[in-house]
């Protein structure tokens, strides 16, 4: 049609991004391999839940900044997202106490 | 201050930091309210996964080794000897391997999302519905998946469990229990299969909002509207949402199927 707009530029592919991308799958699919690893072999435990949560918070960031690109924000707004989840490490020390509390209550 | 420099980013040079018209975090309104809602949601689902380890801790742990594991109210279950079934593989024991999968399914419809936000900075129509139809069909796939799990969850293994618990009624009853309810369940105290049902299915309900959006974005990029709006940054913004609905996943993963 006449009114409408002419189509948009296609700018070519930037392999190496791409492969970036891939690089990240990569990595996360790793790092869910070691979690496998480790929950088959290792005892139970607190230092097994340690190694599982630190390799979460790992995951973790590699999505929010490869693939939610966090980190190409202007840093007010990272700082403004990043910031506020300080608050979730004093929640999960103080129900963790708590949790534990009603245990040695109950049992 | 009266004088502003030109080069400071973001600051309008005509009227200065404080006259308005600036951008500080440099985002378009709708991403930025992306950004937000999200982190909002990510403090709900921190707050169900706190409450999960805090109920949690407040149960013994299953102490005796796994291959003999019995499910009971008693202690919390051993989550690799729950969640231990395949589709067509009845009987055979097969610890986690379905959520690895489950897991894998999301993290692959995850990267085929940002390829598909790259090639929307490309302007690369066709890419984009290629890749928003592979991340639709990931989306699907994983919701196959936990209606599933959630199914033989609830159904649960053919023996059941011996258990003691106060019924509907108020009466404590011993009954050999199979699968799970919101009431009483064969794998251990009823904390913890409603723990379960709430928590994925508080993240099966994001999911189901995702492929939602996922589709919406697939259909109106396929037939052109980026194209005529001239830009696809309703591609970036779907796409936020649902590399959080992965990242949510990673946490229920560990928390629920890990630990």
């Amino acid at each position: 049609m006449a009114t409408e707009n002419k189509p948009l530029n296609v700018i070519p592919r930037d392999e190496a991004k791409i492969v970036k991308i891939w690089k990240t799958a990569g990595i996360l699919l790793a790092l869910t391999l070691v979690e496998f690893v480790f929950a088959f072999n290792m005892e139970r435990g607190i230092l097994l839940y340690l190694i599982f949560i630190a390799l979460t918070i790992w995951k973790a960031k590699y999505i929010m900044m490869d693939f939610m690109h966090l980190g190409e924000e202007a840093k007010p707004l990272f700082y403004s997202i990043v910031v506020p989840l300080i608050f979730l490490v004093w929640l999960a020390i103080a129900l963790v106490k708590e949790g534990s509390e009603i245990f040695l209550m109950r049992w | 201050m009266a004088t502003v420099s030109t080069s400071v980013p973001g600051v309008s040079s005509k009227r200065g930091v404080w006259g308005g018209g600036n951008e500080p975090l440099k985002a378009s309104y709708g991403k930025l309210m992306m950004w937000f809602f999200l982190l909002s949601d990510i403090f709900t689902f921190a707050a169900f996964l706190v409450a999960y380890v805090a109920i949690r801790v407040s149960f013994p742990a299953y102490a005796g080794p796994d291959d003999v594991f019995v499910g009971s109210n008693e202690y919390w279950p051993v989550p690799e000897m729950v969640f231990d079934a395949f589709p067509f593989f009845h009987g055979v024991h097969l610890p986690l391997v379905f959520v690895g999968l489950m897991t894998f399914i999301l993290i692959a419809s995850s990267v085929t999302m940002v390829l598909a936000v790259e090639a929307g900075h490309r302007n690369d129509r066709e890419d984009v519905v290629k890749w928003m139809l592979w991340t639709l069909l990931g989306g699907i796939t994983f919701l196959a998946c936990q209606a599933w799990e959630w199914s033989h969850f609830i159904h649960g293994s053919d023996g059941g469990s011996m258990i003691t618990y106060v019924n509907n009624m108020g009466k404590v009853v011993t009954d050999t229990v199979f699968g799970a309810n919101l009431v009483v369940n064969e794998y251990g105290p009823a904390a913890f299969a409603q723990l379960f049902f709430f928590i994925t299915g508080f993240h099966g309900f994001h999911v189901t909002i995702g492929v939602v959006l996922l589709f919406l974005a697939f259909y109106q990029a396929a037939v052109g509207v980026y194209e005529r709006r001239g830009h696809y940054e309703m591609v970036e913004k779907i796409g936020l949402y649902w590399h959080f609905v992965d990242l949510v996943w990673v946490f229920v993963f560990t928390f629920f199927y890990l630990i």
